[in-house]
C-alpha cells in the first residue's frame, strides 16, 4: 500500500502541493485528474523521491522515502515502474537496451535469461519483433508501450504513469489504455495514473481524484463540469 | 556566483562520482566504451597535432640554438619539451575540447530529456551509471594518447632534423637518451593523469547541472571545455613545480 500524507510544495510563492493526501490500495489504479499545469508530475515525481517536498511523506509497505537513507530510495525504487509523459527512452540504446537495462543493472541473470525477459515484456506490450529498433524511429504511441514495456522489467509491485495517453490517436490511446487495464487485472500492478483526460481517467481509474489549486479531493462521478469548475 | 561554493560543489560532485560502489560486472563494459571513444576516438586528431608539434619545436629549437651549442643539444631540447611540456598538455587541450564538450551535452541532453531521472526511477545511480565510466575511461585513455603524442612528435621531430637540419639520428637520439631523466618522461605521465581526471569531471558535472533546454546544453558544452582547459592550464604550473620547480 502507498500513503500519501499531507504532502505540500511550493515554488516559491506559488502553491503546487497543498497538504495532499490520499492512499493507493494493493491492485487498485489510482488516477489523478486535472488541468495541465496543476502539479500532477511534480506530485508524482515528489512521491517517488525525485522532486524534494517542503513537507509531508509518502510510505511504501511502511517505509517513507523522505525518512530514507539513498541505498532505501533505491530498494522502494525497484519496487516502482515510473513511465514518463516523455517517455524518456535511452536514444543511445534500441528497444532491446532500454528494457534490458534495469534487469542487468539489478540482477545477475545470463544474457539467455535477459532476452528471454525482455521477449516475454515485448509479448505484454504488443511489441514483439521490435527489440532491434532504435527510439528515434518509433512513434509517439510505440515509444509510450516500450516506456512501460522498460518499467516492468523488474516486475514491479506498483506503476506510476505520468499522462500515458497524452498526444496519442484514438486507436493507440485505446490500445495504451488495454494494456494499463490489463497490467492491473491479470498482473496485479496497482499504481497511479495523472492525466488530464477525462476519458483515460474513466477507463482505467478504480478511484479519482481531482488536483486543482494545489488541493485533491476525490470525485463520485466524471463530468465535464466538475473538471471545468 | 560564490567561487567557493562552485569549487565546493565540483569536488563534492567528482567525489560523489568516484567514491561509490563501482559494480564492476556492469561497469566495466561502459568504462571501456569511454577509453574507446576518448583514446582511439581521439587518435587521429592527436596524431596530427602531435606531427607538427615535433616538426615545430625542432624548427624553433634548431633556430635558437644550431650554431652556439652541440648538435645534440637539439635532440635533448625537443626531447625535454615534448615530454615534460608540449605532449601533456596539448593532448589534454585537444581532448579536452573534443570529449569534455561532447560528455557535457550528452548528459545534458540526458538531463533535459528526462532520461537522468529515468536512471533514478530505475533504481540505477547516475552518477556510477554516466559519470564513473567517463572519468575512469580517460584515465586510463590520456596517458596512453601521451605517450603515442610523444612517441609520434619526437620521431618527426627527429626525421625533420635528419632531413632538413643534417643531424643524423644517432646524434639527435644521442641527445634524447643520454641526458633522459625518468622522471622527464613521468612527470609528463603524472600530468596527463590529472588532466584526465579534470576533462572528465568538467564534463560531467556541466552536463549534469544544466537546466532547461538546447541553449543551455551548448552552453553547458562550453562552459566544460573553458573549465576544463583552465584547470589544466593551472595544474600544469603546479605539477610543475611540485616535480621539477
Amino acid at each position: 500500500m502507498i500513503e500519501v500524507k499531507d504532502l505540500s510544495k511550493n515554488f516559491d510563492s506559488l502553491v503546487v502541493l497543498d497538504k495532499v493526501s490520499f492512499c493507493i490500495d494493493e491492485a487498485n489504479l489510482v488516477v489523478v485528474l486535472g488541468p495541465s499545469g496543476t502539479g500532477k508530475t511534480v506530485l508524482l515525481k515528489s512521491m517517488i523521491g525525485l522532486s524534494p517536498v517542503d513537507c509531508g511523506e509518502v510510505i511504501f509497505d511502511g517505509k517513507s522515502i523522505q525518512k530514507a537513507q539513498e541505498s532505501e530510495i533505491y530498494e522502494i525504487r525497484k519496487n516502482i515502474g515510473f513511465v514518463f509523459q516523455s517517455t524518456a527512452l535511452f536514444d543511445s540504446m534500441n528497444v532491446m537496451g532500454n528494457i534490458a537495462l534495469p534487469i542487468t543493472e539489478h540482477t545477475s541473470v545470463t544474457a539467455e535469461e535477459v532476452n528471454d525477459r525482455v521477449a516475454q515484456i515485448l509479448k505484454i506490450i504488443g511489441m514483439s519483433g521490435k527489440e532491434r529498433l532504435y527510439p528515434r524511429s518509433l512513434s509517439g504511441g510505440m515509444k509510450r508501450l516500450v516506456a512501460i514495456g522498460r518499467a516492468l522489467a523488474l516486475d514491479p509491485k506498483y506503476l506510476f504513469y505520468d499522462e500515458p495517453t497524452t498526444g496519442l490517436d484514438p486507436v493507440m490511446r485505446e490500445r495504451v489504455v488495454n494494456l494499463i487495464l490489463d497490467l492491473k487485472t491479470d498482473y496485479a500492478k496497482s499504481g497511479i495514473v495523472v492525466t488530464h483526460d477525462l476519458d483515460t481517467a474513466e477507463a482505467v481509474g478504480d478511484v479519482i481524484f481531482m488536483l486543482k489549486k494545489g488541493k485533491i479531493s476525490r470525485l463520485s462521478h466524471i463530468g465535464k463540469e466538475s473538471y471545468n469548475e | 556566483m560564490n567561487p567557493f561554493s562552485v569549487v565546493y560543489d565540483f569536488s563534492s560532485f567528482f567525489v560523489r562520482s568516484i567514491f561509490i560502489s563501482w559494480k564492476i560486472r556492469t561497469t566495466k563494459w561502459r568504462i571501456l566504451q569511454q577509453v574507446y571513444y576518448v583514446g582511439v576516438g581521439s587518435l587521429p586528431i592527436i596524431l596530427v597535432i602531435a606531427t607538427f608539434v615535433g616538426l615545430v619545436s625542432t624548427v624553433q629549437t634548431s633556430y635558437q640554438l644550431i650554431g652556439t651549442v652541440p648538435r645534440y643539444v637539439i635532440g635533448l631540447a625537443v626531447g625535454r619539451m615534448v615530454m615534460i611540456e608540449l605532449a601533456p598538455m596539448l593532448t589534454a587541450l585537444m581532448v579536452s575540447g573534443r570529449c569534455a564538450s561532447s560528455m557535457a551535452a550528452e548528459i545534458g541532453t540526458m538531463r533535459v530529456t528526462e532520461q537522468i531521472d529515468a536512471l533514478e526511477t530505475m533504481a540505477v545511480n547516475p552518477y556510477r551509471f554516466l559519470n564513473l565510466p567517463r572519468i575512469i575511461g580517460t584515465f586510463i585513455a590520456l596517458p596512453i594518447l601521451t605517450v603515442i603524442s610523444e612517441a609520434d612528435a619526437l620521431f618527426f621531430g627527429a626525421a625533420y632534423a635528419h632531413y632538413f637540419l643534417r643531424i643524423p639520428f644517432s646524434i639527435f637520439s644521442y641527445g634524447l637518451t643520454h641526458y633522459f631523466y625518468p622522471k622527464d618522461f613521468f612527470g609528463g605521465l603524472a600530468k596527463s593523469l590529472f588532466f584526465a581526471l579534470v576533462i572528465a569531471a568538467a564534463g560531467c558535472y556541466f552536463g549534469f547541472r544544466v537546466k532547461g533546454g538546447a541553449k543551455e546544453v551548448g552552453k553547458a558544452a562550453t562552459y566544460a571545455v573553458v573549465t576544463a582547459s583552465i584547470l589544466i592550464l593551472v595544474l600544469d604550473f603546479l605539477i610543475a613545480l611540485v616535480i621539477y620547480g
